[in-house]
């Protein structure tokens, strides 16, 4: 069980990441065994395992942890919190991490949070996702140089009907829209 | 029962052959799904990344359209089932998001009682509620002779769906015994397909995707069934940039799951969406059929 460390280190990072995450109280559980870390498929990638970005937050190391590639790394498997012993909800944190990480100003370099940005500007604007739009934009303006690369890719999706070229949106729109403005003053996220 | 279907963003599109041929076998089966009127995407993995509040609130609209019209809702996706069914399950258990989530959905006009919908993967429904003496008698065609590799992924198992082991899952397996296939056990069936790390960091997802499939290949599958439109995708579309990566010759069909369930109840290929797959899988299928029914006569 981690042990909180006296006030020097900015214990106050613990308590900021449990409040971003829901059940997020019970990283204080953790015992360092590390299945996490043997459990991702790409911990192989990650600055810090999991098991080490916990020990971190409770010495209250912000900066490292909020410039940290392993959240970044992760795609929401949830096999880490399938075999958490202490039933961690470490995808969750991992989430935490990455929204934290945003806000913060101090996010690793890497082209994940302009897919999410790009992802949920069109759902925003369509209420559907649009993956020619997302394709075409993400790649356009992070990834220039492979755009050619995924020319063929791209045609064998359109040429059996597995890509439009015209998004698909929702009746409603103005009620989503609506929502989603609520929930950004709601969150202060506005 | 009354039966939602909230088919999600990827089946109207690039996993349209998911899409026809969940309706077609449910139709089949008498399930009585019904389209969630006006749905909107449930975000995936990337509203979290940014706002939770807002990816909770967006997909609670879509419960909020369901309750009071449909007890369960049934999505096909992987991704789309984990949304509604951790979101519903975040507002019984926290009071505090449940009160802002209902907020937020007052601005449209709506609201949400947690638990008002049973959301349901389909893979569940068609196991739990249909069963396996219903399902053994609408097969005409028996899929004796295809050895097929159930591919489970992440987000219909895990965290925890409490209709199958996180671990060691085996209702897919279960099903295509019913349904006269030769079920191949490989080790791999619940790991990562790599999920977007296609689009970011293409070493990283290739990997995965190399793994999965040699780890077929290895047990002698003709195809790999999946229920997770991203992960058809990865291992699908990506097969020939992952076989110029590694100088690999991987041909190893992928499909939906519900697509070889419409073959075994004798459906029409075409309406079950064959030919949208790029590394083909249907005259495999045609093959290994023919194969088993000229031994059969001989």
């Amino acid at each position: 069980m981690i042990v909180q460390t006296s006030g020097k280190k900015s214990p106050s990072f613990l308590d900021e990441v449990i409040a971003a995450t829901p059940g997020g109280e019970k990283i204080a559980h953790c015992m360092q065994c590390g299945s996490c870390g043997g459990s991702c498929p790409n911990a192989a990638d990650m600055d810090h395992t999991p098991r080490t970005l916990f020990a971190l937050i409770n010495a209250g190391q912000r900066e490292k942890v909020l410039s940290s590639n392993a959240f970044w790394c992760c795609v929401s498997c949830y096999s880490c919190t399938a075999r958490c012993p202490q039933n961690i909800p470490i995808t969750d944190i991992m989430y935490a991490l990455k929204r934290l990480s945003l806000r913060s100003g101090l996010a690793a370099d890497t082209d994940a949070p302009a897919l999410a940005r790009t992802f949920t500007g069109l759902l925003d604007r369509y209420g559907r996702s649009f993956e020619f739009g997302l394709a075409s934009r993400y790649y356009l303006f992070n990834k220039p140089l492979s755009m050619l690369k995924m020319g063929p890719l791209g045609l064998s999706m359109f040429t059996r009907g597995r890509m439009s070229l015209v998004p698909s949106k929702i009746r409603q729109l103005d009620q989503l829209q609506n929502i989603i403005k609520r929930a950004r003053e709601i969150g202060g996220e506005s | 029962m009354n039966y939602g279907y909230y088919p999600g963003c990827s089946l109207e599109c690039n996993a349209a052959a998911y899409d026809f041929s969940t309706r077609k076998v449910c139709e089949a089966l008498g399930l009585g799904l019904r389209e969630l009127d006006d749905w909107n995407c449930c975000g995936a993995t990337e509203y979290f990344t940014q706002d939770e509040l807002t990816a909770c609130s967006v997909i609670a609209r879509n419960l909020a359209l369901a309750e009071g019209q449909f007890d369960q809702l049934v999505a096909p996706c992987a991704a789309c089932y984990l949304n509604l069914k951790k979101t519903d399950g975040l507002m019984a258990g926290d009071a505090g998001m449940n009160t802002k989530i209902n907020q937020a959905l007052s601005a449209g006009g709506l609201n949400y009682t947690a638990g008002a919908v049973n959301v349901r993967h389909l893979l569940d429904v068609i196991y739990t509620d249909v069963g396996e003496e219903a399902i053994r008698a609408k097969v005409v065609k028996p899929l004796t002779g295809i050895k097929v590799a159930p591919y489970y992924g992440c987000q219909v198992v895990r965290p925890a769906n409490g209709f199958d082991d996180p671990e060691h899952p085996v209702k897919l397996d279960e099903l295509f015994t019913w349904l006269g296939a030769d079920v191949v056990d490989y080790p791999v069936k619940t790991h990562c397909c790599g999920g977007h790390m296609t689009q970011i960091s293409e070493p990283q997802a290739f990997e995965l995707i190399r793994r999965l499939i040699q780890s077929a290949v290895d047990s002698q599958a003709d195809v790999i069934l999946c229920m997770c439109p991203m992960c058809q995708l990865n291992l699908d579309a990506y097969q020939r940039n992952v076989n110029g990566y590694f100088h690999t010759d991987f041909k190893m069909p992928i499909i939906y799951f519900t697509q070889l369930m419409g073959v075994a109840f004798g459906i029409d290929s075409k309406e079950l969406g064959f030919g949208k797959e790029i590394v083909p899988a249907e005259a495999m299928i045609r093959r290994k059929l023919a194969a088993v029914a000229a031994e059969a006569t001989a």
